[in-house]
């Protein structure tokens, strides 16, 4: 592919008074794990949205892998998308193995070769086989949310959208998981847009971090750049954040030792 | 089995099948219609509140008078069709019971789709345009699957709604289970009320298991189960239908009753020399006045008996009371004149309205006229049948003598003659020709003004059988052969609590008796 995955200039999205988005202008190298940082209504899932198309933005252009997005079909542009959400959203009158089948049908693949990628997928996400026969409420949230990450790579997309996509599952879960993607990530070569209120997550994950405040970027960089650099209070505070977090954490597990 | 039971079980076969005929097709248009509403009313929040608030509106009009609403809008149709096609259509019978019961049939399958359909979780819905489909896949692959088992309860509740207002088409000349409790209700038959009551909701649970079952289907997702109530659905219609297409009665004469004994047992005995002349015969029974005649002058009925004074006030609009001959020789001259309808003569005996009261009630008020009784009026309570107050001849008597009673209530025929006994009414519109009258020895008041008008019993021929001399050659020997103690004495034979006779059998009697040795 040539230039970056993912080219935004000037993306504007207002609901009513409120702007959601104000003139972000933002590049993403293909391979390169991003995470989008801010707090409530800082716009970072708006300006997710605007990627796959869910979010029409007022104003501003958005390439996708060297698309126009407002010129292609939003369901043919989101087909070769993955994306992945908090609430999972699984077909409840869909079993697991049929969840994840869905855009390789969409794209008219035929049975056997959508048969291999359900059981290829299901390895990949850690699922034993099988639970692609069960309907997707006898799972736990944790089995739940892998079920969607194969589901949102089943098309064999290069580039994955993900909206807080551990944000509902329990701690232990959620790091489990977060490591297992981010392997993903590595070993398929993807490109990974992932949108979190979690520094610590974050920093954990992601190569790059961009941080949004009331639909506009405060700081991009790798963290320690963005650490290095940033003379933005609010940023600063954000990144110490998790880092104040663990050293208290020690320091309370080694008194009590 | 009694004999009334057998009678009921012999005309099973017909009611059923058109009760099934009309109901199924009535719910499966309504569905047809009601869904891809639905679908735009959860599309479209401006379409959503119009087409709710209208299919609930249809709703609050009583099922009754829905379709009643329908005859003259598609008698107006079919004029207007007549006018620019060269052809109109039947505006009587299964198409008014059809449109009016589709529209009934729609608000529970409107309401159920519109909020099952919006009510689906929004993060599917997100995820259903996240995974790539266009909003036809996202429709027909995630929105009406998950919505199909609340989809199909509205479907349950039409189908019963729909089935228990099928009852309500015998009047506007749709034959259906309603048959029975129209006519037993007449003629005191409770066997049969009871019959047609129970084998409507003996229909109605049928049905409604059977689409339980496509329902649970839906819920569980089991195809089975989806496909087990289908295919019971099918068979049952299927079953239920299949002896209508025995009764095949292309060129058969119509013979029309309107709601009360007399006019049964008259069409029975027209029916009867109909089939011994070697004609094929339907019956259209328990028709209103107004409707009546319209069919006839429209063609959708051969013949039927009415009478010269409700012609004479409610079709020629006639206020004015030449007398009992006169008005039969203008009567006889207009309608062919205006309609093409042949009056084929008078049967001998008038049915007039005729205010009546108990003996011992008329003479404790020395009540004898109409004049008498509107001075003792403002202390009395009016008993009448359901129609009288809204006909002219009630404002002719009204505005003759001043009558302005205590309460005027509305009866059906039968229970207008029990109201009198039991003391709740004063005063009633009987039937001059009512075997009750003499039976009960009620007082007619004499009406010294001349303000009701004359009642004879005629034959009423439609204008395409005009030429038919089978048809005249049956009938014309019934003309000036009833006198109306003949008649009084098989209406009474059918009114009666004691050994009542059916119509058809009240109209063998009488058929002895005025034509011996035919």
């Amino acid at each position: 592919m040539t230039g970056p995955a993912i080219e935004l200039s000037g993306v504007e999205k207002r609901y009513g008074a409120l702007a959601a988005l104000a003139g972000v202008s933002l590049s993403v190298e293909a391979g390169e794990f991003t995470a989008l940082v801010g707090g409530s209504g800082s716009g970072k899932t708006t300006l997710l949205k605007t990627i796959n198309r869910l979010v029409v933005p007022d104003a501003g252009a958005v390439h996708v892998l060297g698309e126009d997005a407002s010129v292609a079909e939003p369901h043919v542009l989101r087909r070769k998308i993955g994306y992945v959400f908090q609430e999972v959203g699984l077909f409840p009158h869909l079993s697991v193995a049929e969840n994840i089948a869905i855009t390789p049908k969409l794209l008219g693949w035929d049975a056997k070769r959508i048969e291999g990628r359900i059981a290829n997928l299901l390895g990949l996400v850690d699922l034993p086989l099988e639970v692609g026969a069960r309907p997707p409420a006898a799972l736990s949230g944790g089995q739940r949310q892998r079920v969607g990450v194969a589901r949102a790579l089943a098309a064999e997309p290069k580039l994955m959208l993900m909206d807080e996509p551990f944000g509902a599952l329990d701690p232990l879960t959620r790091d489990a998981l977060g490591t297992d993607y981010r392997a993903l990530h590595d070993r398929l070569g993807l490109t990974t847009v992932m949108v979190t209120h979690d520094m610590a997550e974050a920093v954990l994950l992601a190569d790059r971090i961009v941080v949004l405040r009331d639909g506009a970027i405060v700081a991009d960089g790798t963290p320690g750049e963005l650490l290095a650099k940033t003379a933005d209070e609010g940023v600063r505070a954000l990144l110490e954040a998790p880092k104040r977090q663990a050293e208290r954490l020690r320091a309370k597990l080694d008194g009590a030792a | 089995m009694s004999p009334k039971l057998a009678a009921a079980f012999a005309l099973l076969p017909e009611y059923l099948g058109w009760h099934v005929l009309l109901s199924f097709s009535a719910l499966a248009l309504g569905v047809a219609i009601s869904l891809p509403l639905a679908i735009a009313a959860s599309r479209s929040a401006r379409l959503r509140w119009p087409l709710l608030a209208g299919a609930s509106l249809i709703q609050t009009i009583p099922s009754l008078a829905l379709l009643a609403l329908f005859y003259p809008l598609l008698l107006a149709l079919s004029t207007l069709s007549k006018a620019s096609f060269g052809h109109g259509f039947s505006a009587l019978g299964f198409l008014p019971s059809l449109l009016a019961l589709t529209l009934y049939s729609m608000l529970p399958i409107l309401r159920n789709g519109a909020a099952a359909i919006i009510g689906v979780d929004p993060a599917i819905k997100e995820a259903a345009d996240g995974v790539g489909m266009t909003a036809r896949q996202r429709l027909f692959q995630v929105e009406l699957p998950l919505a199909a088992p609340v989809i199909m309860a509205g479907v349950r509740t039409a189908a019963v709604w729909t089935i228990g207002a099928a009852t309500l088409s015998t009047p506007v000349g749709q034959t259906s289970l309603g048959n029975y409790i129209f006519a037993g209700l007449q003629t005191e038959n409770w066997v049969f009320v009871l019959f047609g009551c129970a084998a409507s909701a003996v229909l109605a649970l049928a049905a409604d298991q059977l689409l339980g079952l496509i329902e649970a289907g839906t819920a569980k997702r089991s195809a089975r189960l989806v496909l087990i109530g289908a295919i019971g659905l099918v068979v049952g219609v299927a079953a239920a239908v299949a002896p209508l297409a025995g009764l095949g009665k292309a060129d058969a004469y119509v013979v029309g009753a309107k709601n009360f004994s007399e006019q049964y047992i008259l069409a029975e005995l027209m029916a009867d020399r109909l089939e011994k002349a070697g004609g094929q015969v339907s019956r259209k029974e328990d028709l209103g006045s107004a409707v009546a005649y319209r069919a006839l002058a429209a063609g959708e009925l051969d013949v039927y008996v009415d009478y010269s004074g409700t012609l004479w006030t409610n079709v020629l609009n006639r206020k004015d009371n030449p007398g009992r001959a006169e008005v039969l020789r203008q009567l006889t001259a207009e309608l062919k004149k205006r309609d093409g309808v042949v009056v084929l003569g008078s049967l001998g005996f008038e049915n007039a309205y005729a205010l009546t009261m108990r003996p011992d009630r008329a003479k404790a008020l020395g009540v004898t006229s109409i004049a008498d009784l509107a001075k003792a009026a403002p202390k009395l309570t009016l008993g009448s049948d359901l129609e009288f107050l809204s006909r002219p001849e009630w404002k002719a008597v009204d505005g003759a003598y001043g009558l302005s009673f205590k309460a005027k209530r509305s009866y059906q025929p039968t229970f207008m003659y029990r109201a009198l006994m039991g003391g709740e009414a004063d005063v009633i519109s009987a039937f001059s020709s009512d075997g009750r009258i003499a039976a009960d020895k009620l007082v007619i008041l004499t009406d010294p003004k001349g303000a009701i008008p004359p009642y004879d019993a005629v034959v009423l021929i439609s204008p395409k059988r005009t030429g038919d001399s089978r048809l005249m050659g049956a009938l014309k020997p019934l003309i000036g052969k009833i006198p109306v103690g003949s008649m009084q004495a098989a209406n009474y034979s059918v009114d009666r609590d004691q050994q009542k006779v059916s119509p058809t059998e009240a109209a063998q009697a009488l058929a002895r008796q005025i034509l011996p040795g035919s």
